[in-house]
């Protein structure tokens, strides 16, 4: 519907005409509640559990054997599980940046992303935080990185970004679980009045505390609502600033640099945009959302990705400069030499071809409105943001200041399952999400409805489309 | 009307009732309704209504908002009480000469304190949010308004509470029909 109004010439709306409350509520909450199961989802869940049990596997033997059957090595002792670490909590930062960021400047396009972005940001924080817990060799004892009463009489050492880290992931996951939860409660009391028998009723009902949408209620609603978009802001720029302080606190060459905070968090908007853009597209076709998550959101996002991807190209062509400025040799060998013609060159020159040259291709309109190329450009920079934190961690780790402690690395069969595993578990927390929850915010939606005047021209609007 | 009429006229047999609910189907109806409402002396109403219409908030006398401050007070508890958890951890409770640092290393302790803000801040916004109302409460005397399922979809309510001062069965009654509801009608306990 939306693609047909858009080739009438001029904007595509943020929200498709003639809608009403009715049938935004109608048409969001029928595929949790009405919508019958189809293949689509029975291949992606199936894909997602098959995955899971992969990781099973992959943890299983982690656990009985130990750290050494990942390729990790002497100086390459961060190797994959970083790696994907970073990735995947850099994917988190685009739901924060959507719910949060965009509310407080009141863009009125993030009413109908927010949710599921937000719903992204967790699953991506939760596949995140399995890597640093299976990187540590013994796992279950993870709590004593909290301050606790210990019978060993010890406290956490305040002063290294690794503890840091884990105060900035633990709060992220807990805000952004607090921030989706709350924006979920009007909508939870929605499929508690539509679920029409009492066992759903009663779990959702549950879950919704009793909301029946109170104008009183509705003002300290909005209040925390807005407080916790302006606590989140802050929050994400700290998280991946904190991240980037694991590296930066290093001497290692290529790492030991000031611009890792600001060049981290670019980077994990991107990647998080390209991630958004990679649910959204089958979402929006497959669940019929597409007068929802209308052209004018893949244009938007398209333009964010743009944006960030060069801020993130510029943050590469920095990095390149100082090193050869600043006249460390260690430095210049690390970004001069062996990023760009060493062992891991292949990598780095992906990367610039996936980070950089690729979305290029966003400054045409056409390409920003072209769903299917969008997704592929997308699935590009999500290999490309990969390869960054590959490129980062391993190159400089392999060849750090002494020729003779040099090593290459190379990952093993396992590595990849564990990867691969924390994919399917994503997968499956989002085919489970989609099918349990609403995927698009109902209230906001109806009050962008409201706001948009569409709400009672719904005739009118038919008319005008050509 | 008629109908509505019938169950008004149960209510003012029975007093023993919630109050008498008012339904519209447009925002700006609602919004009218209940600024009659307040001009009129009422002031144990409120109103039911599927997103937050704007204008609402100024129409319901004495309306208390406390999460403001409530969530400051987390945050500066969460922040304060990082840092200052944090030094006594590392001046008193096991000073340790590491690397040379200073015991009193604050600047290194500056992450963990926003965190911990942030962390206080957002558990105070939610959960002092969620007191304020009431929640959980699973159970309302509104749920039982006829159509009242339609609260979270596309109709607009007000209700005027029996324990209104100014709540009179059969005056409330008319003047909520002078408001050009879709229909009024009475809420049991």
């Amino acid at each position: 519907m939306a693609e047909t109004h858009d080739r009438g010439g001029g904007e595509p709306p943020v929200i498709a005409p003639g809608h009403s409350y009715a049938t935004v509520t109608a048409t969001i909450a029928d595929v949790v509640l009405k919508r019958p199961l189809d293949w689509r989802w029975f291949v992606g869940m199936g894909a997602g559990t098959s995955l899971i049990m992969l990781l099973g596997a992959a943890v299983s033997l982690l656990l009985f054997k130990g750290v050494g059957i990942w390729g990790i090595n002497a100086p390459v002792m961060w190797g994959w599980a970083i790696v994907n670490f970073v990735w995947w909590i850099g994917i988190g930062h685009a739901g924060t940046l959507i719910s949060a960021i965009l509310y407080l400047l009141k863009q009125q396009w993030r009413t109908s992303i927010n949710r599921f972005t937000e719903a992204m940001t967790l699953f991506a924080v939760m596949c995140a935080g399995m890597f640093p817990l299976l990187h540590m060799g013994r796992p279950w004892k993870f709590w004593w990185l909290f301050p606790y009463p210990a019978t060993m009489d010890l406290l956490p050492q305040w002063r290294s970004p690794l503890v840091w880290d884990v105060f900035a992931v633990s709060t992220y996951f807990t805000v952004s679980l607090l921030f989706w939860y709350v924006g979920l409660i009007p909508d939870l009391a929605t499929l508690r009045d539509r679920a029409g028998n009492t066992f759903l009723a009663k779990v959702y009902g549950s879950l919704a505390l009793g909301w029946r949408g109170s104008g009183r209620h509705w003002a300290r609603y909005k209040t925390a609502y807005m407080l916790l978009a302006a606590m989140a802001t802050p929050l994400v720029v700290s998280v991946h600033s904190v991240v980037s302080l694991d590296f930066t606190a290093g001497i290692i060459p290529g790492w030991h640099s000031t611009v890792f905070p600001p060049f981290f968090v670019a980077g994990a908007i991107f990647s998080g945009f390209a991630m958004v853009l990679t649910l959204c597209i089958p979402l929006r076709s497959w669940y019929g959302l597409k007068d929802f998550i209308t052209l004018k959101h893949l244009d938007y996002m398209s333009r964010v990705l743009l944006a960030t991807g060069m801020i993130v190209g510029y943050g590469y062509a920095s990095e390149t400069f100082v090193a050869w400025y600043g006249g460390n040799p260690f430095e210049r060998h690390a970004l001069l030499h062996a990023r760009p013609w060493g062992s891991f060159r292949h990598a780095y020159w992906m990367m610039i071809f996936c980070n950089v040259m690729v979305p290029q291709l966003l400054w045409s309109p056409a390409i920003r409105r072209n769903p299917m190329v969008l997704w592929i450009i997308s699935i590009f920079v999500n290999i490309g943001m990969w390869l960054e934190r590959y490129v980062i961690v391993v190159t400089s780790l392999s060849e750090d200041f002494l020729p003779s402690s040099w090593a290459y690395f190379t990952p093993t069969f396992w590595d990849v399952a564990v990867f691969l595993g924390t994919i399917g578990f994503f997968v499956f927390c989002l085919f489970l999400f989609v099918r349990s929850l609403p995927a698009i915010a109902m209230a906001e939606m109806r009050e962008l409805v409201h706001e948009t005047g569409h709400h009672g021209h719904a005739a009118q609007a038919h008319g005008e489309t050509p | 009307m008629t109908a509505a009429h019938a169950h008004a006229g149960d209510a003012a047999e029975n007093p023993a009732i919630y109050g008498l609910m008012a339904e519209f189907d447009a925002p700006e109806e609602v919004l009218r309704a209940a600024r009659a409402a307040k001009a009129g002396g009422y002031t144990e109403f409120d109103t039911y209504t599927p997103f937050p219409v704007e204008g609402l908030d100024e129409t319901f006398p004495g309306l208390s908002n406390y999460v403001g401050p409530t969530t400051f007070a987390g945050g500066l508890l969460g922040g304060l009480g990082g840092f200052l958890f944090m030094c006594w951890s590392a001046m008193i409770y096991y000073p340790h000469n590491i690397a040379g640092k200073p015991l009193y290393s604050w600047p290194a302790f500056i992450p963990i304190t926003f965190e911990l803000t942030v962390l206080g801040g957002s558990l105070a916004a939610v959960f002092g949010m969620l007191a304020y109302n009431g929640f959980p409460r699973p159970y309302h005397p509104v749920f039982n308004a006829p159509g009242f399922d339609l609260a979270s979809d596309d109709r607009f309510f007000l209700c005027v509470q029996s324990e209104d001062p100014n709540f009179d069965p059969a005056a409330t009654l008319a003047f909520l029909e002078g408001l050009g509801p879709r229909s009024v009608s009475v809420v049991p306990y």
